[in-house]
């Protein structure tokens, strides 16, 4: 493992630098491939369209990232989206006037479930990995059963609005996805918390939690907070992804896989410890513009996933080989 | 180490073996032509004699579609005849999505609709998984089943399971994907395959622009049904030189979906035409170019609600072939058939019938869910409608 | 913590056997006073039938795991050893030892690029097998569309149906691979030291352990085993099937099977007797709600409680036994 810390923590916790390097040059990459194929990517509305479909993505991979950099995983998070969407879709009915309460409900039920995932782990020192696989295998069986394998009811059209519908005639850039605005604000405010006395003390929990233990730190309160914060990130994704695309039981499926894929490409390490949550986001948005790449040049549908495999496992040795560290 | 011991008591017992006797089980007409023209699936002599099949003529009564068929040739029964009430064994390939959870509980409707016939009627659930699917129609073996139906997850792979329970005495009925044996005592499914991919690919070929440009939208590589869509599809489009631009893997998720047509929209300015391979992402596609402010393309679906609602409403120029959902009914009508003694057509194809502008207000059944399939047939079975929703 | 690690893997008998008869008794009973009968011979070998498969990949995925590592490729590699196996038989009982070598020497070399992923270039195994099950899943798909290839008749009637009175020849095959797995855990040097390698890698290699090695050696018999599941589900379904390691989510249930057996995730610490009381575990629940008709998706919750359930009383037992 690292070299233990001798310095008390957490006073004075390290500021990593984050290594974005890495994942900002394999980002340039791609952005120079999508401009000599498709240059009007680049204007505003395509662009702006492209943040929105992508918000979903890279909310989950901020949300994972603190899971992720305590130490922890979340595997639940993909059919925790799914879940949600069916529960909205079943419980709005097509009411315009239960769109708020559901979405709350959503809200609260995310925290709910990272609640129980952290205390699951914390309390009953349950590996996470087993923790949110059980969680994911009982939400995934769950939402059939209660919908008799096929989702029922229909989503709002001010439900979907989040997800599908933008702020029009913006001048400049035409126009602004809800979902870019959400993403700007609850990004902002991903950043601000990972900042925080508890964002770094989380990385410090997942660097070496026995020295964050003896000084003094609640290790298994920051985690379970850490686990709230996936299950919220994750209500909000539902939201978007349900309006964006409506209801489905594929809506989450592989998400938990991409979003822990979009936050070790961003430079963070599995098993906690070090990594910044930007760095997980944009890894996020790298994943999902190479998916748009592969769009653009017309990579043949089959051999899609050799090439995104190719891609993750070479840009993950590159930023391993560039991190002394481990 | 108690298995070991085990092990050397076993040893004693006597050799046993479920394997049906060896019987030549090799995959015939699909490996065997491979025209090479897009993917060995596609053999030309069952491609015409499907294609043939969509205008034939059914036999069977014309309100009851479940029990028609097209050009069959009947089997002798006489020797499966039995005193019922019966007991009826189910093994199933899968309950993952709306098509089997509609056609599933049709078939429980038809099966209470036969209640003074049936004393019992066993369903167990192989969860998608070739591997529990043997094991299930092997385990069902046991149970005293006195017909069995059989809707397999794979081809090729339970086609050693199902000579098995050939082997066993009891009449076994195969539905939705065959078997690569020619031992049940019927094969039933609707025209589905080739049927389903060319009558798709005429009409959107027909209405889109010509020399447009096309996008198939399709599932899932690796699934025989829709493989054998797709390479019907594509010869209508070569004949009808189409410009077919891309074909993408959606695995069925509507936002892949809506990324994909996006990104295509993007990369080619305009797309004229979309075939799919399966229904479940249509609306999705469509949301896709109405959010992109531009016209919705000729595009075919299913007979999803979901779909001909937003047919209707958008006004479309759409068509919905499709692979009806009624065949469910028909493995428990064909079972008790041969129960009684009665001969049964073999292979029993069904017709396949298409939504189309003209015809679509029939099917556009405000009582039910969005994703219920309308082609279900089950007007007339008990529990109708609170069954299906 | 690390001095005992250096030990033999002896564990006490895991609490999965208690669990496993527990779920057999009140299984049967239940489904007993329900009407049918969960001993029936046909039921027994279909159970067993089932364990076997997902055994051969549970014990290879012991090893990785006792190992500090983790293999999420192994779905995509049993589909790819049916397909290599009944594509090189094609029907022909003369290919069989050359198909079954070309299987595992494939599977061998995508444990060594797994191995080699996660200690040379240092990604994480979790990443890393992700990563290489993608790059299958592509050749996969662009590849085939459907099964393809006929396994030899002779290894469908062996392998595949063969039974000894109702206990399957591949339950035996597992037993065996089971054995010799116990074996080069507990009583071999490269077995040591690979326990030594999950309790903690540095301690272990400060004491001599070669780690890189160690661990691509568990990497490569990992997928041996996962190949072997393979060979076995050809003469099964007697083709090749491209996705019928993913359809049987061979991946997350081996673990599961691994984790229930009692073996700890971060490494270190469990066995291989362990995991095939998971297997049985797993494939005895599937039987007795099979045999109730239980809705497939309330089992699913079901499976997700007991998993976890199960993981929270052996931490509990590995705490008191770790404070006392």
């Amino acid at each position: 493992m690292m070299t233990v810390q001798s310095r008390p923590l957490p006073m004075r916790p390290r500021v990593r630098p984050g290594g974005l390097l890495p994942i900002l040059a394999i980002l340039g990459v791609l952005l120079v491939l999508v401009a000599v194929r498709q240059p009007d990517f680049f204007a505003p509305p395509s662009l702006m369209s492209f943040l929105g479909r992508s918000a979903p993505i890279i909310l989950l991979a901020a949300g994972q990232y603190f899971v992720i950099v305590s130490g922890e995983f979340d595997l639940s998070i993909g059919s925790l989206v799914t879940a949600q969407a069916v529960i909205a879709a079943r419980l709005i009915d097509g009411e315009p006037a239960r769109t708020w309460p559901v979405v709350l409900l959503l809200l609260g039920c995310g925290a709910l479930v990272g609640l129980v995932n952290g205390l699951i782990t914390t309390r009953l020192r349950v590996p996470s990995f087993i923790t949110t696989l059980g969680m994911f295998l009982i939400l995934v069986g769950a939402v059939y059963y209660w919908s008799d394998g096929a989702p029922k009811g229909a989503l709002s059209e001010e439900f979907r609005r989040f997800g599908r519908r933008a702020v029009e005639d913006v001048p400049l850039l035409g126009r602004i996805p809800y979902a870019l605005l959400v993403l700007l604000a609850l990004g902002a405010l991903a950043v601000l918390v990972a900042r925080s006395d508890f964002g770094r003390t989380l990385v410090a929990v997942g660097d070496n939690p026995r020295t964050a233990e003896l000084s003094g730190v609640r290790v298994w309160r920051h985690r379970t907070i850490a686990f709230v914060l996936s299950g919220v990130a994750a209500a909000v994704a539902a939201i978007l992804l349900g309006g964006y695309s409506g209801v489905s039981f594929q809506a989450g499926a592989g998400l938990e896989f991409a979003a822990i894929t979009a936050v070790v490409l961003g430079g963070v390490a599995l098993g906690g410890g070090r990594g910044s949550v930007a760095g997980a986001m944009l890894g996020a948005l790298t994943l999902e513009l190479l998916l748009a790449l592969m769009n653009f040049y017309g990579v043949s549908g089959a051999l899609r996933s050799t090439v995104q495999g190719a891609i993750i496992l070479l840009a993950v040795a590159l930023s391993a080989s560039r991190s002394p560290s481990r | 180490m108690a298995a070991l011991a085990a092990v050397t008591l076993l040893s004693l017992a006597a050799c046993a073996t479920d394997e049906p006797a060896a019987s030549p089980s090799g995959s015939p007409t699909a490996s065997a032509a491979g025209t090479g023209e897009q993917s060995k699936f596609f053999v030309r002599a069952d491609y015409e004699a499907e294609l043939a099949l969509l205008d034939a003529a059914p036999t069977g009564p014309a309100d009851k579609p479940w029990e028609q068929a097209l050009n069959p040739t009947m089997v002798e029964t006489a020797k499966f005849k039995r005193r019922g009430p019966h007991k009826l064994c189910f093994s199933n390939a899968a309950l993952n999505n709306p098509w089997r959870q509609v056609g599933f509980k049709t078939m429980q409707a038809e099966v209470e609709a036969q209640r003074s016939r049936i004393r019992e009627f066993v369903h167990v659930d192989a969860e998608g998984k070739d591997q529990k699917q043997i094991a299930d129609i092997n385990d069902l073996l046991g149970k005293g089943c006195d017909a069995l139906v059989v809707s397999p997850n794979t081809t090729a792979t339970l086609t050693p399971a199902v000579e098995a329970a050939c082997k066993a005495g009891l009449p076994v009925v195969v539905f939705d994907r065959g078997v690569n044996t020619s031992c049940p005592v019927t094969f039933i499914n609707p025209i589905g395959g080739y049927g389903f991919g060319h009558v798709g690919a005429e009409f959107v070929s027909q209405r889109m622009k010509r020399g447009g440009k096309l996008l198939a939208l399709r599932i899932l590589p690796g699934v025989d049904v829709l493989e054998t869509r797709w390479s019907a599809a594509k010869v209508a489009f070569d004949k009808a030189n189409v410009d077919v631009v891309g074909v993408e893997f959606t695995d069925g998720d509507p936002a892949k979906t809506k990324k994909i047509v996006n990104d295509y929209l993007q990369r080619y300015g305009t797309i004229d035409g979309v075939w799919m391979d399966a229904g479940a992402v249509a609306v999705a596609a469509v949301e896709a170019f109405q959010d992109a402010g531009r016209p919705v393309p000729p595009i075919n679906g299913e007979d999803q609600l979901d779909f001909l609602r937003i047919w209707k409403q958008a006004g479309l120029t759409a068509i919905a072939p499709t692979y009806p959902t009624y065949q469910w009914r028909t493995p428990i009508i064909a079972a008790l058939r041969i129960l009684d003694g009665q001969p049964v057509a073999n292979p029993w194809k069904l017709p396949q019938p298409t939504i189309t502008q003209e015809n679509l207000d029939r099917y556009l059944d405000p009582d039910l869910p969005p994703l219920h399939y309308a082609m279900c047939g089950c007007t007339d079975l008990p529990g109708y409608p609170r069954r299906w929703k | 913590m690390s001095a005992q690690s250096l030990l033999p893997a002896r564990w006490p008998v895991p609490g999965v056997f208690v669990a496993l008869v527990l779920t057999v008794a009140i299984g049967g009973l239940v489904v007993a006073v329900d009407g049918g009968q969960l001993f029936h011979q046909a039921t027994v070998v279909s159970l067993l039938h089932v364990a076997a498969g997902l055994g051969l990949v549970a014990v290879g995925q012991t090893l990785v795991i006792v190992g500090g590592s983790l293999d999420l490729s192994v779905a995509y590699l049993i589909s790819l050893s049916t397909l290599v196996a009944a594509e090189t038989m094609n029907g022909s009982d003369g290919a069989v030892l050359p198909a079954v070598g070309l299987a595992l020497t494939v599977s061998a070399g995508v444990g060594l690029l797994n191995g080699l992923l996660v200690t040379r270039f240092r990604i994480n195994a979790f990443i890393a097998t992700l990563g290489v099950g993608l790059l299958l899943k592509g050749y996969l798909d662009n590849g085939y569309d459907g099964p393809a290839g006929v396994t030899a008749p002779t290894l469908v009637r062996t392998l595949g149906y063969q039974r000894i009175g109702p206990v399957p020849l591949s339950f035996l095959l597992l037993v065996a691979v089971t054995a010799a797995a116990w074996f080069t855990l507990a009583r071999t040097r490269f077995g040591h030291h690979l326990v030594a390698v999950g309790g903690d890698p540095e301690v272990a290699r400060l004491s001599g352990v070669r780690n890189d090695r160690v661990l691509v050696t568990a990497h490569v018999l990992c997928s041996l085993c996962a190949g072997l599941a393979g060979i076995y589900l050809a003469s099964r379904l007697g083709a090749g099937a491209p996705r019928v390691g993913t359809e049987g989510l061979y991946d997350l249930e081996s673990i599961a099977a691994v984790v229930l057996g009692g073996t700890a995730l971060a490494g270190g610490r469990g066995g291989v007797a362990g995991t095939v009381g998971g297997v049985l575990l797993l494939a005895s629940i599937d039987a007795i709600f099979n045999q109730l008709e239980v809705d497939a998706f309330f089992k699913q919750v079901i499976r997700g409680a007991v998993i976890i359930a199960a993981v929270a009383v052996y931490a509990r037992r590995a705490l008191r036994r770790g404070r006392s």
